[in-house]
Protein backbone atom coordinates (compact mmCIF):
# COMPACT_ATOMS: atom_id res chain seq x y z
CA UNK A 1 0.00 0.00 0.00
CA UNK A 2 3.18 2.40 -0.88
CA UNK A 3 0.79 5.25 -2.06
CA UNK A 4 -1.33 5.47 0.92
CA UNK A 5 0.58 8.05 2.73
CA UNK A 6 -0.50 10.55 -0.43
CA UNK A 7 -3.91 10.08 0.65
CA UNK A 8 -5.68 13.64 2.13
CA UNK A 9 -6.62 11.95 5.26
CA UNK A 10 -4.52 8.34 5.30
CA UNK A 11 -5.92 7.12 8.02
CA UNK A 12 -9.59 7.43 6.29
CA UNK A 13 -8.61 5.87 3.30
CA UNK A 14 -7.04 2.59 5.25
CA UNK A 15 -10.27 2.39 6.75
CA UNK A 16 -12.24 2.87 3.58
CA UNK A 17 -9.76 -0.06 1.79
CA UNK A 18 -10.15 -2.40 5.15
CA UNK A 19 -13.71 -1.80 4.99
CA UNK A 20 -13.86 -3.26 1.09
CA UNK A 21 -11.27 -5.83 1.51
CA UNK A 22 -13.37 -7.40 4.58
CA UNK A 23 -16.44 -7.36 2.59
CA UNK A 24 -15.28 -8.94 -0.74
CA UNK A 25 -15.93 -12.24 -0.98
CA UNK A 26 -15.46 -13.01 -5.10
CA UNK A 27 -14.33 -11.20 -8.34
CA UNK A 28 -16.54 -7.52 -9.25
CA UNK A 29 -16.08 -5.46 -12.44
CA UNK A 30 -16.54 -1.94 -11.78
CA UNK A 31 -16.48 0.81 -14.48
CA UNK A 32 -16.12 4.60 -14.17
CA UNK A 33 -17.35 6.75 -17.01
CA UNK A 34 -15.67 9.62 -16.27
CA UNK A 35 -11.88 10.75 -17.65
CA UNK A 36 -11.79 12.46 -14.21
CA UNK A 37 -11.98 9.19 -11.94
CA UNK A 38 -9.53 7.39 -14.69
CA UNK A 39 -7.13 9.89 -14.11
CA UNK A 40 -7.28 9.99 -10.36
CA UNK A 41 -7.70 5.92 -10.11
CA UNK A 42 -4.49 5.60 -12.05
CA UNK A 43 -2.09 8.57 -10.39
CA UNK A 44 -3.34 7.23 -6.80
CA UNK A 45 -3.02 3.70 -7.57
CA UNK A 46 -6.09 2.80 -6.51
CA UNK A 47 -6.96 0.22 -8.97
CA UNK A 48 -3.99 -1.55 -6.98
CA UNK A 49 -4.80 -0.56 -3.49
CA UNK A 50 -7.95 -2.43 -3.93
CA UNK A 51 -8.38 -6.06 -3.50
CA UNK A 52 -7.05 -8.53 -6.48
CA UNK A 53 -11.19 -9.14 -6.92
CA UNK A 54 -12.39 -5.89 -7.42
CA UNK A 55 -11.54 -4.79 -11.21
CA UNK A 56 -11.63 -1.28 -12.58
CA UNK A 57 -12.74 -1.14 -16.22
CA UNK A 58 -12.54 2.60 -17.69
CA UNK A 59 -15.26 3.46 -19.75
CA UNK A 60 -15.80 5.87 -22.54
CA UNK A 61 -15.38 8.67 -19.89
CA UNK A 62 -13.31 11.16 -21.56
CA UNK A 63 -14.86 13.68 -23.73
CA UNK A 64 -11.87 14.88 -25.31
CA UNK A 65 -11.34 11.02 -26.48
CA UNK A 66 -14.93 10.19 -27.84
CA UNK A 67 -15.18 13.08 -30.34
CA UNK A 68 -15.85 11.67 -33.72
CA UNK A 69 -12.89 11.98 -35.71
CA UNK A 70 -15.16 13.82 -38.08
CA UNK A 71 -16.32 16.63 -36.18
CA UNK A 72 -12.69 17.41 -35.35
CA UNK A 73 -11.70 16.92 -38.73
CA UNK A 74 -14.30 19.33 -39.47
CA UNK A 75 -12.87 21.75 -36.84
CA UNK A 76 -9.49 21.57 -38.20
CA UNK A 77 -11.22 22.65 -41.76
CA UNK A 78 -13.18 25.44 -40.50
CA UNK A 79 -10.13 26.59 -38.41
CA UNK A 80 -8.31 26.82 -41.05
CA UNK A 81 -10.45 29.35 -43.02
CA UNK A 82 -9.41 32.64 -43.20
CA UNK A 83 -12.26 35.16 -41.23
CA UNK A 84 -12.48 32.21 -38.81
CA UNK A 85 -11.50 32.32 -34.99
CA UNK A 86 -11.71 29.02 -33.67
CA UNK A 87 -11.78 29.00 -29.77
CA UNK A 88 -11.57 25.87 -28.05
CA UNK A 89 -10.95 24.80 -24.54
CA UNK A 90 -6.98 23.87 -24.29
CA UNK A 91 -7.94 19.92 -23.99
CA UNK A 92 -8.74 20.00 -27.63
CA UNK A 93 -5.59 21.01 -28.94
CA UNK A 94 -3.31 18.17 -29.25
CA UNK A 95 -6.34 15.41 -30.26
CA UNK A 96 -5.17 14.09 -33.12
CA UNK A 97 -7.46 14.53 -36.38
CA UNK A 98 -6.70 13.00 -39.60
CA UNK A 99 -2.93 13.59 -39.90
CA UNK A 100 -2.95 17.03 -37.91
CA UNK A 101 -4.47 19.13 -34.81
CA UNK A 102 -5.42 22.14 -33.84
CA UNK A 103 -2.59 23.46 -32.67
CA UNK A 104 -0.73 22.29 -35.79
CA UNK A 105 -3.38 24.36 -37.55
CA UNK A 106 -2.20 27.43 -35.63
CA UNK A 107 1.22 26.95 -36.82
CA UNK A 108 -0.02 27.12 -40.41
CA UNK A 109 -1.55 30.32 -39.96
CA UNK A 110 -5.07 29.50 -38.42
CA UNK A 111 -6.30 31.93 -35.95
CA UNK A 112 -7.03 29.15 -33.30
CA UNK A 113 -7.43 30.65 -29.72
CA UNK A 114 -8.04 29.14 -26.52
CA UNK A 115 -10.72 30.23 -23.75
CA UNK A 116 -10.97 29.34 -20.34
CA UNK A 117 -15.06 29.61 -20.74
CA UNK A 118 -17.45 29.56 -23.83
CA UNK A 119 -18.49 33.21 -22.89
CA UNK A 120 -14.80 34.13 -23.72
CA UNK A 121 -15.46 33.07 -27.24
CA UNK A 122 -18.61 34.98 -27.65
CA UNK A 123 -16.59 38.49 -26.06
CA UNK A 124 -14.52 37.31 -29.02
CA UNK A 125 -16.85 37.51 -31.47
CA UNK A 126 -18.28 40.96 -30.20
CA UNK A 127 -15.04 42.58 -30.33
CA UNK A 128 -14.07 41.45 -33.58
CA UNK A 129 -17.62 42.16 -35.91
CA UNK A 130 -15.68 41.49 -39.18
CA UNK A 131 -14.82 37.73 -38.15
CA UNK A 132 -16.94 34.51 -38.03
CA UNK A 133 -15.97 33.23 -33.99
CA UNK A 134 -16.41 29.32 -33.82
CA UNK A 135 -16.49 27.65 -30.38
CA UNK A 136 -16.50 24.42 -30.64
CA UNK A 137 -18.82 22.76 -27.76
CA UNK A 138 -17.75 18.82 -26.59
CA UNK A 139 -18.49 17.53 -23.70
CA UNK A 140 -20.30 15.67 -21.70
CA UNK A 141 -23.68 16.90 -19.51
CA UNK A 142 -21.42 18.94 -17.21
CA UNK A 143 -20.32 20.97 -19.85
CA UNK A 144 -22.91 21.89 -22.28
CA UNK A 145 -25.02 24.01 -19.80
CA UNK A 146 -21.85 26.70 -20.07
CA UNK A 147 -22.08 25.87 -24.02
CA UNK A 148 -25.97 26.16 -24.31
CA UNK A 149 -26.20 29.90 -21.93
CA UNK A 150 -23.47 31.20 -24.55
CA UNK A 151 -25.53 30.42 -27.80
CA UNK A 152 -28.59 31.78 -25.68
CA UNK A 153 -27.15 34.77 -25.05
CA UNK A 154 -25.80 34.95 -28.59
CA UNK A 155 -29.12 35.31 -29.53
CA UNK A 156 -30.38 37.48 -26.92
CA UNK A 157 -27.43 39.77 -27.52
CA UNK A 158 -28.21 39.66 -31.50
CA UNK A 159 -24.33 38.50 -31.86
CA UNK A 160 -24.58 37.12 -35.20
CA UNK A 161 -21.27 35.90 -35.93
CA UNK A 162 -20.90 33.82 -33.47
CA UNK A 163 -21.55 29.48 -34.03
CA UNK A 164 -20.91 26.61 -31.80
CA UNK A 165 -19.37 23.41 -33.86
CA UNK A 166 -21.27 20.83 -31.47
CA UNK A 167 -20.75 17.13 -30.34
CA UNK A 168 -21.96 16.94 -27.23
CA UNK A 169 -22.78 13.28 -25.65
CA UNK A 170 -24.73 11.65 -22.74
CA UNK A 171 -23.66 9.33 -20.25
CA UNK A 172 -26.79 7.23 -19.41
CA UNK A 173 -26.78 5.91 -23.37
CA UNK A 174 -23.69 5.39 -22.76
CA UNK A 175 -23.90 3.03 -20.14
CA UNK A 176 -26.58 1.59 -21.93
CA UNK A 177 -24.80 0.67 -25.23
CA UNK A 178 -22.17 -0.68 -22.68
CA UNK A 179 -24.53 -3.14 -20.74
CA UNK A 180 -25.85 -4.56 -24.22
CA UNK A 181 -22.57 -5.16 -25.95
CA UNK A 182 -21.95 -9.26 -26.22
CA UNK A 183 -18.47 -8.59 -24.50
CA UNK A 184 -19.67 -6.62 -21.09
CA UNK A 185 -18.19 -7.88 -18.00
CA UNK A 186 -19.31 -4.89 -16.05
CA UNK A 187 -21.52 -5.27 -13.05
CA UNK A 188 -21.84 -2.12 -11.52
CA UNK A 189 -20.86 1.52 -12.38
CA UNK A 190 -19.67 4.27 -10.96
CA UNK A 191 -21.44 7.29 -12.08
CA UNK A 192 -19.64 10.69 -12.81
CA UNK A 193 -20.28 13.40 -9.89
CA UNK A 194 -19.96 16.48 -12.06
CA UNK A 195 -22.60 15.44 -14.56
CA UNK A 196 -24.96 14.21 -11.85
CA UNK A 197 -24.22 17.78 -10.57
CA UNK A 198 -26.05 19.12 -13.55
CA UNK A 199 -28.38 16.19 -14.77
CA UNK A 200 -29.38 14.76 -11.16
CA UNK A 201 -30.15 11.09 -10.75
CA UNK A 202 -33.38 10.56 -12.08
CA UNK A 203 -32.39 8.57 -15.47
CA UNK A 204 -30.59 6.11 -13.63
CA UNK A 205 -33.04 4.02 -11.41
CA UNK A 206 -34.18 2.77 -14.32
CA UNK A 207 -30.73 1.62 -15.91
CA UNK A 208 -30.27 0.24 -12.07
CA UNK A 209 -33.18 -2.11 -12.72
CA UNK A 210 -33.45 -2.93 -16.40
CA UNK A 211 -29.85 -4.29 -16.02
CA UNK A 212 -29.86 -5.11 -12.30
CA UNK A 213 -26.40 -3.05 -12.16
CA UNK A 214 -25.81 -1.38 -8.85
CA UNK A 215 -24.75 2.67 -9.80
CA UNK A 216 -23.20 4.73 -7.10
CA UNK A 217 -22.73 8.29 -8.06
CA UNK A 218 -18.85 9.78 -7.17
CA UNK A 219 -17.05 12.40 -6.80
CA UNK A 220 -13.09 12.74 -8.46
CA UNK A 221 -10.82 13.03 -5.30
CA UNK A 222 -9.14 9.84 -3.97
CA UNK A 223 -11.15 9.53 -0.74
CA UNK A 224 -13.95 10.09 -2.99
CA UNK A 225 -13.56 7.45 -5.29
CA UNK A 226 -12.80 4.99 -2.65
CA UNK A 227 -15.79 5.38 -1.17
CA UNK A 228 -17.72 5.38 -4.12
CA UNK A 229 -15.98 1.81 -4.62
CA UNK A 230 -16.53 0.40 -0.68
CA UNK A 231 -20.84 1.40 -1.39
CA UNK A 232 -20.50 -0.86 -4.65
CA UNK A 233 -18.67 -3.57 -3.10
CA UNK A 234 -21.40 -3.97 -0.70
CA UNK A 235 -24.29 -3.82 -2.78
CA UNK A 236 -23.12 -6.34 -5.03
CA UNK A 237 -21.74 -8.68 -2.50
CA UNK A 238 -25.54 -7.88 -0.98
CA UNK A 239 -26.95 -8.94 -4.25
CA UNK A 240 -28.61 -5.24 -4.77
CA UNK A 241 -28.53 -3.11 -7.43
CA UNK A 242 -29.37 0.28 -6.28
CA UNK A 243 -29.05 3.99 -7.61
CA UNK A 244 -26.16 5.38 -4.28
CA UNK A 245 -25.31 9.12 -4.37
CA UNK A 246 -21.62 8.99 -2.75
CA UNK A 247 -20.74 12.59 -3.68
CA UNK A 248 -23.67 14.02 -1.78
CA UNK A 249 -21.74 17.68 -1.17
CA UNK A 250 -22.32 18.29 -5.15
CA UNK A 251 -24.98 16.10 -6.21
CA UNK A 252 -28.57 16.82 -5.40
CA UNK A 253 -31.26 14.35 -6.74
CA UNK A 254 -33.16 17.11 -9.18
CA UNK A 255 -29.01 18.29 -10.16
CA UNK A 256 -29.53 21.55 -11.16
CA UNK A 257 -32.83 22.82 -12.63
CA UNK A 258 -32.17 25.89 -14.16
CA UNK A 259 -29.02 24.63 -16.17
CA UNK A 260 -31.87 21.49 -16.98
CA UNK A 261 -34.33 24.09 -18.43
CA UNK A 262 -31.32 26.05 -20.46
CA UNK A 263 -30.88 22.46 -21.75
CA UNK A 264 -33.81 21.62 -22.92
CA UNK A 265 -34.53 24.88 -24.91
CA UNK A 266 -30.90 25.08 -26.50
CA UNK A 267 -30.24 21.30 -27.20
CA UNK A 268 -32.36 18.16 -28.77
CA UNK A 269 -31.37 14.84 -28.15
CA UNK A 270 -29.89 13.45 -31.41
CA UNK A 271 -27.64 9.93 -32.43
CA UNK A 272 -24.01 10.49 -31.85
CA UNK A 273 -20.95 8.29 -33.47
CA UNK A 274 -18.56 7.70 -30.69
CA UNK A 275 -15.01 8.21 -31.47
CA UNK A 276 -13.73 4.54 -31.27
CA UNK A 277 -17.05 2.78 -30.46
CA UNK A 278 -19.36 3.99 -33.04
CA UNK A 279 -23.09 5.29 -33.34
CA UNK A 280 -25.00 4.77 -30.18
CA UNK A 281 -28.74 6.15 -30.32
CA UNK A 282 -30.11 9.00 -29.03
CA UNK A 283 -26.32 9.38 -27.02
CA UNK A 284 -25.74 13.26 -27.46
CA UNK A 285 -27.15 16.86 -28.02
CA UNK A 286 -27.19 18.86 -30.93
CA UNK A 287 -28.61 22.84 -31.34
CA UNK A 288 -31.98 22.72 -31.60
CA UNK A 289 -34.41 23.62 -34.36
CA UNK A 290 -34.71 27.39 -32.27
CA UNK A 291 -30.70 27.68 -32.36
CA UNK A 292 -29.90 26.28 -35.62
CA UNK A 293 -28.36 29.34 -37.12
CA UNK A 294 -25.60 29.26 -34.39
CA UNK A 295 -24.79 25.41 -35.60
CA UNK A 296 -21.60 25.92 -37.30
CA UNK A 297 -22.01 22.46 -38.97
CA UNK A 298 -24.97 24.55 -40.64
CA UNK A 299 -23.12 27.55 -41.35
CA UNK A 300 -19.75 26.52 -42.75
CA UNK A 301 -20.81 23.76 -45.49
CA UNK A 302 -17.56 21.46 -44.62
CA UNK A 303 -17.66 19.13 -47.41
CA UNK A 304 -14.74 16.18 -49.00
CA UNK A 305 -13.76 15.00 -45.27
CA UNK A 306 -11.84 12.00 -45.49
CA UNK A 307 -11.13 10.47 -42.24
CA UNK A 308 -8.50 8.25 -41.41
CA UNK A 309 -7.66 6.15 -37.80
CA UNK A 310 -4.26 4.80 -37.73
CA UNK A 311 -4.63 0.93 -38.04
CA UNK A 312 -2.65 0.20 -35.42
CA UNK A 313 -4.59 2.37 -32.64
CA UNK A 314 -6.81 -0.17 -30.90
CA UNK A 315 -8.13 2.98 -28.63
CA UNK A 316 -12.05 1.73 -29.55
CA UNK A 317 -11.33 -1.23 -27.57
CA UNK A 318 -9.51 0.85 -24.88
CA UNK A 319 -12.79 3.18 -24.53
CA UNK A 320 -14.82 0.50 -24.21
CA UNK A 321 -12.82 -0.90 -21.14
CA UNK A 322 -12.26 -4.46 -23.23
CA UNK A 323 -8.82 -3.54 -23.33
CA UNK A 324 -6.41 -2.19 -20.76
CA UNK A 325 -4.02 0.73 -22.32
CA UNK A 326 -0.57 -1.57 -21.24
CA UNK A 327 -2.04 -4.16 -23.32
CA UNK A 328 -2.13 -2.94 -26.84
CA UNK A 329 1.18 -3.61 -28.74
CA UNK A 330 1.57 0.33 -29.76
CA UNK A 331 1.17 1.49 -26.04
CA UNK A 332 4.74 3.35 -25.02
CA UNK A 333 6.47 2.45 -27.65
CA UNK A 334 5.07 3.62 -31.51
CA UNK A 335 2.08 5.62 -29.13
CA UNK A 336 2.89 8.09 -26.85
CA UNK A 337 1.96 11.71 -25.40
CA UNK A 338 4.60 12.96 -27.87
CA UNK A 339 3.21 10.65 -30.82
CA UNK A 340 -0.34 9.90 -30.18
CA UNK A 341 -1.73 7.26 -32.41
CA UNK A 342 -5.11 8.00 -30.66
CA UNK A 343 -7.19 10.35 -28.64
CA UNK A 344 -6.64 8.60 -25.55
CA UNK A 345 -3.21 8.97 -25.45
CA UNK A 346 -3.83 12.68 -25.67
CA UNK A 347 -6.05 13.98 -23.21
CA UNK A 348 -4.76 13.65 -19.24
CA UNK A 349 -8.43 11.87 -19.07
CA UNK A 350 -7.91 9.52 -21.63
CA UNK A 351 -6.70 5.93 -19.78
CA UNK A 352 -3.58 5.55 -22.46
CA UNK A 353 -2.20 8.61 -21.68
CA UNK A 354 -2.95 8.24 -17.91
CA UNK A 355 -1.34 4.97 -17.69
CA UNK A 356 2.05 6.39 -19.54
CA UNK A 357 2.27 9.22 -16.91
CA UNK A 358 1.37 7.44 -13.84
CA UNK A 359 3.34 4.13 -14.41
CA UNK A 360 2.66 0.57 -16.44
CA UNK A 361 5.30 0.36 -19.07
CA UNK A 362 7.00 -2.68 -16.86
CA UNK A 363 3.75 -4.11 -16.92
CA UNK A 364 4.07 -7.34 -18.38
CA UNK A 365 1.04 -7.09 -21.46
CA UNK A 366 -2.00 -8.62 -20.54
CA UNK A 367 -1.02 -9.30 -16.90
CA UNK A 368 -3.49 -8.56 -14.57
CA UNK A 369 -2.56 -4.74 -13.38
CA UNK A 370 -1.84 -5.49 -9.45
CA UNK A 371 1.84 -5.73 -9.01
CA UNK A 372 3.04 -4.78 -5.42
CA UNK A 373 4.87 -1.64 -6.25
CA UNK A 374 4.09 0.42 -9.74
CA UNK A 375 6.37 1.95 -11.82
CA UNK A 376 7.67 5.71 -10.89
CA UNK A 377 7.89 6.72 -13.95
CA UNK A 378 7.18 6.16 -17.56
CA UNK A 379 10.79 6.37 -18.89
CA UNK A 380 11.04 3.98 -21.71
CA UNK A 381 10.69 6.62 -24.35
CA UNK A 382 13.24 8.98 -23.12
CA UNK A 383 10.47 11.18 -21.87
CA UNK A 384 10.47 12.33 -17.97
CA UNK A 385 7.22 11.41 -16.39
CA UNK A 386 5.70 14.05 -14.59
CA UNK A 387 7.55 14.38 -11.02
CA UNK A 388 5.47 11.48 -9.09
CA UNK A 389 7.42 11.68 -5.83
CA UNK A 390 5.28 11.34 -2.97
CA UNK A 391 2.91 13.64 -2.68
CA UNK A 392 2.96 15.40 0.79
CA UNK A 393 -0.01 14.26 3.23
CA UNK A 394 -2.18 17.90 3.23
CA UNK A 395 -2.15 18.82 7.04
CA UNK A 396 -5.13 19.73 9.32
CA UNK A 397 -7.51 17.59 6.94
CA UNK A 398 -10.68 16.49 8.37
CA UNK A 399 -12.98 13.65 7.28
CA UNK A 400 -14.02 14.99 4.06
CA UNK A 401 -17.66 16.19 3.23
CA UNK A 402 -20.13 14.43 5.25
CA UNK A 403 -21.96 11.79 3.34
CA UNK A 404 -25.07 9.80 3.91
CA UNK A 405 -24.54 6.38 3.77
CA UNK A 406 -26.78 4.42 4.28
CA UNK A 407 -25.17 1.92 6.66
CA UNK A 408 -22.70 2.26 9.39
CA UNK A 409 -20.18 3.75 7.73
CA UNK A 410 -16.08 4.79 8.14
CA UNK A 411 -16.72 7.79 7.54
CA UNK A 412 -17.22 10.10 10.05
CA UNK B 1 -12.31 18.84 -19.26
CA UNK B 2 -14.98 17.99 -16.74
CA UNK B 3 -12.86 19.09 -14.03
CA UNK B 4 -14.84 21.57 -12.03
CA UNK B 5 -13.04 23.33 -9.23
CA UNK B 6 -14.71 25.02 -6.09
CA UNK B 7 -14.37 29.17 -5.71
CA UNK B 8 -15.38 31.42 -3.58
CA UNK B 9 -17.43 34.65 -4.49
CA UNK B 10 -15.81 38.12 -4.55
CA UNK B 11 -18.62 40.35 -5.82
CA UNK B 12 -21.54 40.12 -7.93
CA UNK B 13 -22.42 42.35 -10.68
CA UNK B 14 -25.07 42.25 -14.02
CA UNK B 15 -23.37 42.56 -17.07
CA UNK B 16 -25.62 42.75 -20.52
CA UNK B 17 -28.22 41.27 -18.09
CA UNK B 18 -26.46 38.73 -17.17
CA UNK B 19 -25.52 37.79 -13.45
CA UNK B 20 -21.52 37.29 -13.12
CA UNK B 21 -19.10 37.33 -10.12
CA UNK B 22 -15.92 37.29 -9.70
CA UNK B 23 -14.63 34.18 -8.04
CA UNK B 24 -11.41 33.25 -6.23
CA UNK B 25 -10.27 29.75 -6.81
CA UNK B 26 -7.50 29.41 -4.61
CA UNK B 27 -5.54 33.13 -5.56
CA UNK B 28 -6.42 32.60 -9.56
CA UNK B 29 -9.23 35.02 -9.90
CA UNK B 30 -11.57 34.37 -12.92
CA UNK B 31 -14.86 35.77 -14.17
CA UNK B 32 -18.04 33.64 -13.66
CA UNK B 33 -21.27 33.51 -14.96
CA UNK B 34 -23.84 32.71 -11.95
CA UNK B 35 -27.14 32.45 -14.14
CA UNK B 36 -27.59 28.58 -12.94
CA UNK B 37 -27.08 29.45 -9.51
CA UNK B 38 -28.93 33.05 -9.08
CA UNK B 39 -29.30 33.09 -5.27
CA UNK B 40 -25.40 32.71 -4.91
CA UNK B 41 -24.47 35.06 -2.45
CA UNK B 42 -20.61 36.89 -2.16
CA UNK B 43 -18.47 34.92 0.36
CA UNK B 44 -20.18 31.38 -0.80
CA UNK B 45 -18.41 28.91 -2.60
CA UNK B 46 -19.42 27.38 -5.64
CA UNK B 47 -18.14 24.11 -8.15
CA UNK B 48 -17.51 26.18 -10.91
CA UNK B 49 -16.86 24.54 -14.20
CA UNK B 50 -15.25 26.74 -17.37
CA UNK B 51 -16.39 29.77 -16.48
CA UNK B 52 -20.19 28.71 -14.61
CA UNK B 53 -21.31 27.66 -11.22
CA UNK B 54 -23.19 25.02 -11.12
CA UNK B 55 -23.77 23.87 -7.43
CA UNK B 56 -23.25 25.45 -4.27
CA UNK B 57 -20.57 23.88 -1.75
CA UNK B 58 -20.21 24.29 1.80
CA UNK B 59 -16.85 26.05 3.03
CA UNK B 60 -15.41 23.00 4.67
CA UNK B 61 -15.55 20.72 1.40
CA UNK B 62 -14.47 23.09 -0.98
CA UNK B 63 -11.44 24.26 1.02
CA UNK B 64 -10.25 20.79 1.41
CA UNK B 65 -10.55 20.37 -1.99
CA UNK B 66 -8.29 23.11 -2.94
CA UNK B 67 -5.85 22.28 -0.87
CA UNK B 68 -5.62 18.78 -2.73
CA UNK B 69 -6.08 20.48 -5.93
CA UNK B 70 -3.21 22.99 -5.73
CA UNK B 71 -1.15 19.76 -3.87
CA UNK B 72 -1.82 18.06 -6.54
CA UNK B 73 -0.73 20.90 -9.32
CA UNK B 74 -3.98 20.99 -10.64
CA UNK B 75 -4.86 24.87 -10.47
CA UNK B 76 -1.99 25.05 -12.93
CA UNK B 77 -3.38 22.74 -15.34
CA UNK B 78 -6.64 24.28 -15.27
CA UNK B 79 -5.46 27.93 -15.36
CA UNK B 80 -2.06 27.70 -16.47
CA UNK B 81 -1.11 28.72 -20.13
CA UNK B 82 -3.14 25.79 -22.58
CA UNK B 83 -0.16 26.30 -25.08
CA UNK B 84 2.72 25.88 -22.83
CA UNK B 85 0.90 22.69 -21.60
CA UNK B 86 -0.01 21.79 -25.16
CA UNK B 87 3.48 22.50 -26.04
CA UNK B 88 4.88 20.66 -23.85
CA UNK B 89 2.88 17.52 -24.29
CA UNK B 90 3.59 17.34 -27.46
CA UNK B 91 7.70 18.55 -27.47
CA UNK B 92 7.07 20.80 -29.88
CA UNK B 93 7.70 24.37 -29.86
CA UNK B 94 4.60 26.98 -29.27
CA UNK B 95 3.01 28.09 -32.46
CA UNK B 96 3.44 31.66 -33.26
CA UNK B 97 0.16 33.37 -34.06
CA UNK B 98 -1.28 36.80 -34.20
CA UNK B 99 -1.97 38.15 -31.10
CA UNK B 100 -2.17 36.78 -27.72
CA UNK B 101 -3.23 32.95 -28.21
CA UNK B 102 -4.74 32.95 -24.47
CA UNK B 103 -7.72 34.78 -24.47
CA UNK B 104 -6.86 36.40 -20.77
CA UNK B 105 -10.31 37.18 -19.39
CA UNK B 106 -10.59 41.56 -18.29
Amino acid sequence: MKYIDEFQDPDLARRLLDDIHAAVTRPWALMEVCGGQTHTIIRHGIDQLLPDQVELIHGPGCPVCVTPLEVIDKALEVASRPGVIFCSFGDMLRVPGTGRDLFQVRSEGGDVRVVYSPLDALKIAQQNPDREVVFFGIGFETTAPPNAMTVYQARKLGIRNFSLLVSHVLVPPAIEAIMRSPNCRVQAFLAAGHVCSVMGTGEYPELAERFRVPIVVTGFEPLDILEGVRRTVLQLERGEHTVDNAYARAVRPEGNPAARAMLADVFEVTDRAWRGIGVIPASGWRLSERYREYDAEHRFSVSGIRTLEPAECRSGEVLQGLLKPHECEAFGTVCTPRTPLGATMVSSEGACAAYYLYRRLDLPAAAASKTAAAAEHAGASGTPAPDSTPVPTATATAAPAPHAPREASPVV
Amino acid sequence: MCLAVPGRVLDIEERDGTRMATVDFGGVVKEVCLEYLPDLQVGEYAIVHVGFALQRLDEESAKQTLDLFATLGMLQEEFGDPWELAAEAGGSPLPAGDGAPVEAQK
